[in-house]
């Protein structure tokens, strides 16, 4: 059998449990797949052996009878999550060769649920970027390549950048992604793939090397809204170990997939047209929405006013819990640490032994991050600067707490551009324009899914995403199924194993 | 704003980063820009706002003030760039 890493994970369950072939086939497949595109530099420790090993016990567990959701799916992990004896390094060279000696609560729920990790995924250092270029491992290349310049590297967008590089290219059948601002939803549409940002506390954080804390989630990503589905109930789970993990009971993701968008109410917020976004995405947008009236649903307009203010919010509230989470990392219990500066034999102070490690371990967008951090919550600043961020996260909160008394879902483009050039990459703010359909759901702590919805003119794939009320996965995933239905993306990047 | 040198060497100090004398002058341009960015949010009139601190609502648990682990230097030291016994160590230093 050939090409069993191109399935999808609910075909390749289906597969596995009649036994047409087995976990180490399937993964011996991605092993292969993640050998021959080696270049795209989606991972950062691939672990095939261990992977193997693991598809073996999966194969034994199955003839002993035993049944998990996800008993024998190969699976990327994106390498924010501490994995109990491989290397984690959040991308960062400050964590390089740091072997955690605990499991993160997340991929302790997939192994209890029998997946098999194929080895870390490249990221944006520490999450913080939009086109996986901060990595200190090197950049991850997307598979799709544009038809007008077809020899020019692409970004995967970020930070799950080699997430969504991964599975675009069928290197593994799906992957763990988190999400600050955008870092699941963008990558996944640049990538041509799915992605979903479940609801603040809906997946525990405990051993997620943290970014922003009152922001971060982790997610699934993967080729179909089903697939989403399944790995978000392997994934979701009330944790005692994160005191903002929800304790509410795990539904059955795929309950209401089929069930269609008749009589359901849909938002477009008028806000989300903004300046210099190319036409064909505010085609792709009505088309998605015609898509959805097809089938039965109500479309409306609807305002979110304080759409704007997310992005300037973000960025006071994330760097500045960035500075505070980042402040562990001193060279002293783990990771990295800087010798000497200048050939001395000593350095002139411990403070001193800090500032050289963190000066030399963080990436220049880290220390810009924790500088601006730093910077809001000093003295004479943290009012203006900080808590003005976080009232003005209270209005983007009430928006869509208003919003959602009058519709069921909201659906927007996911960013304002395809992927775009590796070396045309736009600097500084600019750059961060990328999360601006992202980031308010991410401010308000509400849900979002990414689906891609067609091709730009150049051949690249774009992106819609669908935000739902607080906790209600299961109303989100079932618009976006019948989206996905509708859309019928079938197109493949031009990397592809 | 405009940040200066002294701002970004204040900044540095806070965040414990070494920053190079050549990179000030880059990094003065650049924190003015994302803080000149964020700026627009004084337009936004939030008198009657309260800042937002947890978007779930929840409250904290409480939880039993009790010992639940410990007792495992090794797991804890693992990865430690230096230790002593079942000490993390530190350079010597010329305070």
């Amino acid at each position: 059998m050939t090409d069993l890493n191109r399935l999808t994970i609910a075909a390749a369950s289906a597969g596995l449990a009649k036994g047409e072939f087995s976990a180490r086939e399937l993964t011996q497949s991605c092993v292969d797949a993640m050998d021959a595109l080696s270049d795209l530099g989606a991972f950062i420790t691939p672990t095939p052996d261990l992977a193997l090993e693991a598809a073996d016990q999966a194969d034994a567990k199955r003839k002993g009878g035993e049944d998990v959701p996800l008993l024998g799916i190969p699976l990327g992990i994106k390498d924010l999550f501490c994995t109990e004896g491989v290397q984690t390094t959040a991308a960062s060279k400050i964590l390089q060769g740091f072997v955690p000696t605990y499991e993160s609560s997340v991929t302790t729920n997939l192994l209890r649920d029998g997946a098999v990790f194929l080895g870390k995924l490249n990221l944006d250092e520490f999450a913080m970027g939009s086109s996986n270029t901060t990595s200190y491992y090197g950049n991850v290349v997307n598979p799709w390549q544009s038809a007008s310049k077809p020899d020019m590297q692409l970004v995967p967008g970020g930070s799950s950048g080699g997430s969504a590089s991964a599975v675009a290219a069928r290197l593994c059948l799906g992957a763990t992604g988190t999400d600050t601002g955008g870092s699941i939803r963008q990558p996944a549409a640049f990538c041509g793939i799915t992605g979903l940002k479940p609801t603040y506390g809906r997946c525990s954080r405990w051993g997620i090397v943290a970014f922003a804390s009152s922001l971060d989630q982790a997610g699934p990503m993967a080729r179909s809204v089903e697939d989403c589905a399944i790995l978000l109930g392997s994934m979701a789970g009330f944790d005692a170990k994160d005191t903002t993990a929800v304790d509410t009971p795990v539904p059955d993701y795929t309950a209401e997939l089929s069930a269609g968008v008749k009589g359901l109410k849909i938002g477009l917020p008028r806000e989300y047209r903004v300046d210099g976004m190319p036409a064909e995405i505010e085609q792709l947008w009505q088309q998605s929405a015609q898509w959805l009236r097809d089938q039965g649903a109500e479309v409306v307009e609807i305002s979110l006013p304080h759409t704007h203010s997310a992005l300037p919010a973000y960025y006071i509230v994330a760097p500045a819990e960035a500075s505070s989470n980042l402040a562990r990392y001193d060279g002293v219990r783990y990771g990295f640490r800087a010798d000497a500066p200048d050939g001395l034999p000593e350095f002139s102070s411990l403070e001193d032994m800090y500032a050289t490690t963190r000066g030399e371990g963080f990436g220049a967008e880290v220390q810009r991050r924790i500088m601006i951090g730093a910077y809001v919550l000093s003295a004479g600043y943290y009012d203006a600067y900080y808590n003005k961020a976080r009232r003005v996260r209270s209005l983007i909160a009430r928006d869509f707490t208003e919003a959602f008394e009058q519709v069921d879902a909201i659906l927007t483009p996911t960013t304002p551009s395809a992927a775009f050039g590796i070396t045309e990459e736009p600097s500084g703010v600019e750059m961060y324009m990328n999360d601006v359909f992202t980031v308010p759901a991410s401010m308000a702590g509400i849900p979002g899914i990414s689906l891609p919805a067609g091709l730009s003119s150049d051949g690249l794939p774009l992106g819609v995403q669908l935000l739902g009320r607080p906790f209600d996965e299961v109303g989100l995933l079932r618009v976006a199924q019948s989206l996905e239905d509708a859309a019928g993306f079938t197109a493949t990047p031009q990397l592809m194993a | 704003m405009s940040i200066t040198r002294e701002t970004v060497e204040q900044a540095a100090r806070l965040a414990r980063l070494t920053v190079a004398d050549a990179d000030k002058d880059r990094l003065a341009g650049e924190l003015s820009a994302i803080l000149g960015f964020v700026e627009q949010l004084n337009a936004i009139d939030t008198s009657d706002v309260e800042p937002l601190t947890s978007v779930v609502g929840a409250t904290a648990r409480m939880r039993k003030d009790a010992v639940t682990a410990g007792d495992e230097p090794e797991r804890i030291l693992a990865n430690a760039p230096d230790r002593v016994t079942d000490f993390y160590a530190v350079p010597k230093v010329v305070e």
